[in-house]
């Protein structure tokens, strides 16, 4: 798709700038979308947020306020959100919450980077029977329920939070590979790949040195998609009460316990869900920004 | 195409197969028996209520067991609800978890397509923007985060509507459910349908047809929209499955007794034969549905030829 032809009708207008790259081209062109800039720095607060948090309010995230039960936004304690039904501050537990849910969608993320890449790339170079059977293998994991599967793995092993990363990252990395493959059908053919093969690369070099830095744009623009349905994944587990445990907290669970009690205290529903639509948001709006510029036929 | 079904059922009884025997040993291997509680049963008692779910036997005969009780559709007893077998609650869930799910898909796909229809003819117009606009809301927010909101507001609020509940399948009780669970696809079916649309409005047939004097109506119903559905129609796989997974949550919120319910219920108390049997439906379920998908795509598509 992006490769090395970056689009004619940009590189026209550029003659006087010479020796732009591609990546700097694309810099340019993602910086230009106003969503995905403002979507960056809004990530950017809540990530800042979510590492700070022991440093922003005065109250730790486990600590129980007995005479401050399922209280509305107080300034005066300093609980800006209010409290939950236990009487700890919303605030910091909705921030514990962004911890939660910006790791596991990073590391999960990273975990099926890992074997999406390497699989599809292998699977789109090795080619024919090895590529048949890889796919198909691919095709067989498609048509499993894995949401089931996940669950079920949460309740025999119990709810713990790496298993999570685990489950969701082996279960993200199918569509990766597919998409890798596919780019790397048609880089292989590229005559840089003839070349070093003429010069006695192994295939292990060209795969990793060759082929997998050049299918890299629409990698990272699926990655930028994945990160988000991996923190929705996490969760629709934690809401159903299967993923992380008290005293820890993610987005899932303060919307659950939100849920539960919405009619006497809004609030409680308000925050967390707030908090991860917008990060759901913006994350979509960076991965179709990144998308616009790393891929200007698709415009 | 009949010996493609075939082929594509022939492909899926080992997959099944597959999904049976890991789902089986992975409970197997679960710590801790499904009866242990904070009761001391007397050693009598509770070498009778192991023989009662075969759980005396060696592994390798239970799981062959098992498998023999699959084919005749039978998935053993529940091992929390007394008195019930798997297959009898499956069963008792199946009609509420249809009628929300099967609604739910059918009107993703009318208001999905006519809504993306509708912003590709406008293209880049503020009805198109704000189509796009609305659509992207519903995919960035869960239905989990959906339901209870639109309970707040319908329900609460403006008590329009009951907040929870199945009240035997009144249809005021299947609006809210039906509505959470159908926002994420039309968002998702209207992208798709907008996306293709405005591909196939400009290929060079449209143009023929517009030559040939025929009315802008025609043009769009029988030969753009045609076409603009194919993409739509491979997403209906997809769509199932997410729209089961989503009816796992949404019948919990909503209280409805469907499978989704019995699903979730039994991977909080550990009830290990019927998740397992829960699942096993619907994998079947989804890859059937699939299949069925693959089929369609291939009536509607002519240049798709299985053989």
């Amino acid at each position: 798709m992006i490769h090395t032809t970056a689009s004619a009708d940009a590189m026209a207008g550029m003659e006087e700038l010479e020796g732009r790259s591609l990546w700097q081209d694309a810099r340019i062109r993602l910086f230009r979308n106003k969503a995905a800039v403002v979507s960056m720095v809004v990530l950017g607060i809540i990530a800042v947020m979510a590492v700070l948090a022991p440093y922003l309010s005065p109250h730790p995230y486990d600590e129980v306020y007995w005479e401050r039960i399922q209280m509305g936004p107080d300034f005066e304690n300093a609980h800006w959100f209010g409290t939950d039904g236990n009487g700890r501050d919303l605030f910091v537990r909705t921030l514990y919450g962004a911890r939660v849910s910006l790791m596991v969608g990073i590391l999960a993320t990273t975990v099926s980077l890992i074997i999406g890449v390497t699989y599809g790339a292998v699977a789109g170079y090795v080619g024919g029977r090895v590529d048949n059977l890889m796919m198909r293998f691919v095709d067989v994991m498609y048509s499993l329920p894995f949401m089931f599967f996940v669950i079920l793995l949460m309740v025999i092993f119990g709810r713990n939070i790496f298993l999570i990363f685990i489950a969701l990252g082996a279960v993200e990395w199918l569509t990766m590979a597919r998409i890798v493959r596919g780019q790397t059908l048609s880089v292989k053919r590229k005559e840089f790949i003839e070349a070093a093969h003429a010069g006695g690369v192994s295939s292990v070099k060209i795969i990793f040195r060759h082929i997998i830095p050049n299918v890299l744009g629409p990698v990272i623009v699926y990655m930028t998609l994945t990160i988000p349905q991996v923190i929705l994944t996490e969760s629709f587990i934690s809401f159903l009460g299967l993923g992380v445990q008290e005293p820890l907290t993610s987005w899932g669970v303060l919307i659950s316990e939100g849920a539960r009690v919405m009619e006497q205290s809004p609030w409680m529903l308000m925050f967390p869900a707030l908090f991860l639509a917008v990060t759901l948001f913006a994350f979509n709006f960076i991965g179709d920004g990144l998308r616009d510029a790393l891929d200007p036929k698709d415009r | 195409m009949f010996a493609y079904a075939i082929r594509r059922l022939l492909v899926a009884v080992p997959t099944l197969f597959v999904i049976i025997t890991l789902a089986f040993f992975l409970m197997r291997l679960a710590p801790g028996g499904p009866f242990d509680s904070d009761r001391v049963l007397p050693p009598a008692i509770e070498k009778n209520i192991m023989a009662h779910y075969n759980l005396d036997l060696p592994l390798w005969q239970q799981y062959l067991k098992y498998l023999g009780g699959l084919v005749q559709g039978d998935f053993g007893p529940s091992f929390r609800v007394r008195d019930f077998s798997v297959a009898e609650l499956i069963m008792s869930g199946f009609p509420a978890s249809l009628q929300i799910g099967g609604t739910a898909i059918l009107l993703a796909v009318m208001i999905g397509v006519s809504l993306g229809a509708f912003a590709a003819l406008r293209q880049n117009s503020l009805t198109d923007y704000s189509v796009m606009g609305v659509a992207m809301v519903g995919i960035a927010v869960p239905n989990f985060v959906m339901a209870p909101l639109l309970t707040l507001v319908l329900g609460v609020y403006l008590s329009w509507l009951p907040v929870a509940g199945w009240g035997g399948g009144a249809f005021a009780n299947k609006v809210l459910p039906i509505v959470a669970l159908a926002l994420p696809q039309i968002a998702y079916i209207s992208r798709l349908t907008r996306g293709s649309m405005v591909e196939v409005l400009n290929a060079n047939f449209v143009r023929t047809a517009r030559a040939k004097g025929l009315r802008e109506q025609l043009v769009v119903v029988r030969h753009a929209l045609k076409g603009a559905l194919l993409p739509v129609v491979s997403y209906l796989g997809p769509a199932t499955a997410a729209v089961i997974t989503g009816s796992v949550v949404i019948e919990t919120i909503f209280d409805i007794p469907g499978i989704g319910r019995y699903f979730i219920q039994g991977a909080l108390s550990r009830d290990y034969t019927l998740v397992m049997g829960v699942m096993i439906f619907y994998a079947v379920l989804i890859m059937v549905l699939n299949l069925v998908v693959d089929l369609l795509y291939a009536v509607l598509d002519p240049k798709v030829r299985y053989t």
